[in-house]
């Protein structure tokens, strides 16, 4: 792909890679109890929120869903402080106050995860109706599921776009399952993309598991957000390895299945793209699972050595001054 | 020009914020080409333009929605919904979105919105009649505003358009002082008294979370919030000729709620009556009631009531209406009750 370098492409790698060796060292981390609340994990999807965040700025936005560890991470939020958001410390990026499914930092256009199925795809408009309204060429990219993508938020969030040209990109990863159901049991049409027709904007799939082809289709949705030509509905076509939440065992789909997405991982496939058509040395590779390992063995440091909030501290977040 | 209707008042303190801040938006269904369905932004679009002045498609999620994505990126937007009804069509974006962001994401923003909503029974059947102040006092992270005079109004929407916290901003249709198009409720402020008292053109702010004593009495306390004061006010002139002195406590926002006026006030007369036009049940008066039972039951000389809407969906034939509804009689009732010696 002409548009990426061997350093974009090496970046796209240590994205991907951040976030997968984050979220197994969540899921260990869970399993010895040194971590409260729940959970939803990402692995197997990185290729996307790598994909699409690497075509973004740092003062472009996004929302995000439950499933929310990797847009932060690709977005540039620093892992220590998401991290020691995991374990509800004072010093997580939201001061310990929303946890797993409301990570937010705002200092790099990370406006929140979101506990309620849809409740993050109107938001994106609203950003990207006020980067509009301002003219700074900011666009906003809300990701949401296949399990959204049922929602009225949806067509309300899309409509609105569209009728309106907004600067939006709408990332639908469809990882096949709504929680337990999969998603033809619940929706009716093979490509959540081809919804995009009712709105009259472009609805484009693509390989959720290919970075490169997910970068691709987000560069040509981005330039077209920020020249004006309105909203763009791409469904990346994915999978999550784990369960819906914390250590959910999936009676829904086979371990035949699972084997088959798990053949196209994007940690264990990009690396071989990466030497072929990038000239990535392995001493390269191993430098970046050093250095990635290395971040999160210093976030849990972080976090772990980070103080708890004093119990009254949430009584300063409820109103604004 | 000072406002005589809660119209005008509305308006003036949209434009006055406007020109002030251009970061003030605004959104809704027809409030534009159409100036709204209650006229509150009549003018608008021709004076601020498209870009300022938003129609949208009839889409609630999405109104609230884009009106908090907005506000958590620079704007201050000020969202119509038609009726406060239709504001369950936007439940999860007012309740679980709006009240909670600020607080789920550890202060790193804040959410400057207001949504406008009318309230009240009009003879417009179950489903556009509604006073749902409840539904939003009762989860924390929003304020609520029920403003009851031309004053109140302007004064109430300027500091929530500068608050920078979501407010949801109540209004009665019959206190407007203009009917919708096509609507046949009227307008009562032509037979309002002093109390309904005039927004003057010069700039002013009332602080949110600040009752008014709109009647100073002796012998019982009137708790009343929005077109209910009125109500209040009048029984307060029929009760008076029997020699019974009402105080008539106008708290104007439910959240932050005026505690301390509403318990001087029981102090001096000992006797407390509550009005709201929602129903009663977990309602505004039950929480005045409980605060006045919490925090000045010793100052209470007799059994408090509440005065306040059947538990009923508000049905359509006028007279079911009327039976459903607080009025004046039933005000005057609730007040001779409780000054029985």
């Amino acid at each position: 792909m002409s548009s990426v370098d061997k350093s974009t492409a090496l970046e796209l790698y240590q994205t991907m890679l951040m976030i997968r060796r984050f979220e197994e060292k969540l899921f260990y981390l869970f399993s010895t109890r040194a971590m409260p609340g729940s959970m939803h994990q990402y692995n197997g999807e990185e290729a996307v929120a790598a994909g699409v965040c690497s075509c973004l700025n740092r003062s472009d936005y996004i929302t995000s869903t439950h499933r929310g560890h990797g847009h932060c991470i690709a977005k540039g939020a620093d892992v220590r402080n998401i991290m020691a958001e995991m374990f509800a410390k004072s010093t997580g990026c939201c001061k310990g106050m929303g946890g797993s499914m409301h990570i937010a930092d705002f200092g790099v256009g990370m406006l929140g995860a979101n506990g309620i199925v849809g409740g993050g795809l109107p938001h994106a408009v609203g950003a990207a109706w006020s980067s509009q309204y301002r003219g700074t060429q900011q666009v906003a990219v809300a990701f949401f599921g296949d399990g959204a993508s049922n929602e009225g938020s949806f067509h309300e969030s899309l409509n609105l776009a569209a009728v309106w040209k907004l600067p939006a990109i709408f990332v639908c990863e469809n990882n096949l399952y709504g929680f337990s159901t999969y998603y033809r049991r619940s929706t009716p049409i093979e490509n959540i993309a081809d919804r995009a027709a009712a709105y009259g904007i472009p609805g484009i799939v693509v390989d959720g598991m290919d970075v490169l082809a997910v970068r691709g289709a987000a560069r040509e949705a981005v330039e077209r957000a920020r020249r004006g030509g309105g909203p763009t509905l791409i469904e990346c076509k994915t999978y999550r390895y784990m369960g819906h939440s914390r250590f959910e065992k999936p009676c829904y789909r086979t371990e035949e299945e699972v084997r088959q997405w798990k053949e196209r991982d994007p940690i264990i496939c990009f690396p071989e793209v990466l030497k072929e058509q990038f000239s990535v040395t392995e001493e390269e590779l191993k430098q970046t699972e050093i250095f990635v390992e290395k971040e999160i063995e210093d976030a849990v440091r972080f976090a772990e050595q980070s103080p708890d909030p004093k119990p009254e501290d949430y009584k300063k977040y409820i109103f604004a001054e | 020009m000072e406002s005589t209707r809660i119209v005008q008042a509305l308006r003036q303190a949209l434009i006055e914020e406007m020109d002030r801040d251009e970061n003030v938006v605004l959104l809704g269904e027809d409030i534009g080409v159409f100036n709204g369905s209650y006229r509150v932004t009549e003018g608008l679009l021709d004076k601020y333009g498209e870009k300022r002045v938003k129609d949208t498609p009839i889409s609630e999620i999405s109104i609230t929605g884009a009106a908090i994505g907005a506000a958590m990126t620079g704007l201050r937007p000020v969202a119509e919904i038609q009726f406060n009804d239709f504001m369950g069509c936007a439940m999860d974006q007012i309740c679980n979105q709006a009240a909670k962001i600020r607080l789920m994401m550890g202060g790193q923003v804040s959410v400057p919105m207001v949504i406008r909503a009318p309230y009240g029974a009009t003879g417009r059947a179950a489903q556009h009649s509604q006073s749902l102040e409840a539904w939003f006092a009762h989860i924390p992270g929003l304020k609520v505003v029920m403003p009851s005079t031309p004053y109140d109004a302007k004064g109430l929407l300027k500091m929530s358009i500068r608050d920078n916290n979501p407010v949801i901003f109540l209004e009665h249709k019959l206190l407007y002082g203009a009917t919708s198009p096509g609507g046949k409720a009227k307008s009562v402020v032509d037979d309002l008294d002093q109390t309904f008292r005039p927004a003057p053109e010069e700039e002013y702010m009332i602080e949110l979370g600040k009752g008014d004593v709109k009647r100073q009495g002796e012998d019982v306390t009137v708790v009343a919030v929005g077109y209910m004061v009125h109500r209040a006010v009048q029984a307060a002139k029929i009760v008076a000729e029997e020699g019974i002195e009402c105080e008539i406590i106008d708290p104007r926002t439910i959240v932050p709620l005026d505690k301390e006026i509403i318990l001087n006030s029981v102090k001096k007369t000992g006797r407390l009556v509550i009005v709201t036009e929602s129903a009663g049940c977990c309602g505004f008066a039950a929480e005045v009631a409980a605060v006045a039972v919490e925090e000045g039951l010793f100052d209470l000389d007799a059994p408090v009531k509440r005065v306040c809407a059947k538990e009923s969906p508000i049905p359509f034939a006028p007279c079911c209406e009327a039976d459903v509804l607080p009025d004046t009689e039933k005000i005057v009732k609730a007040v001779k009750e409780i000054c029985r010696k």
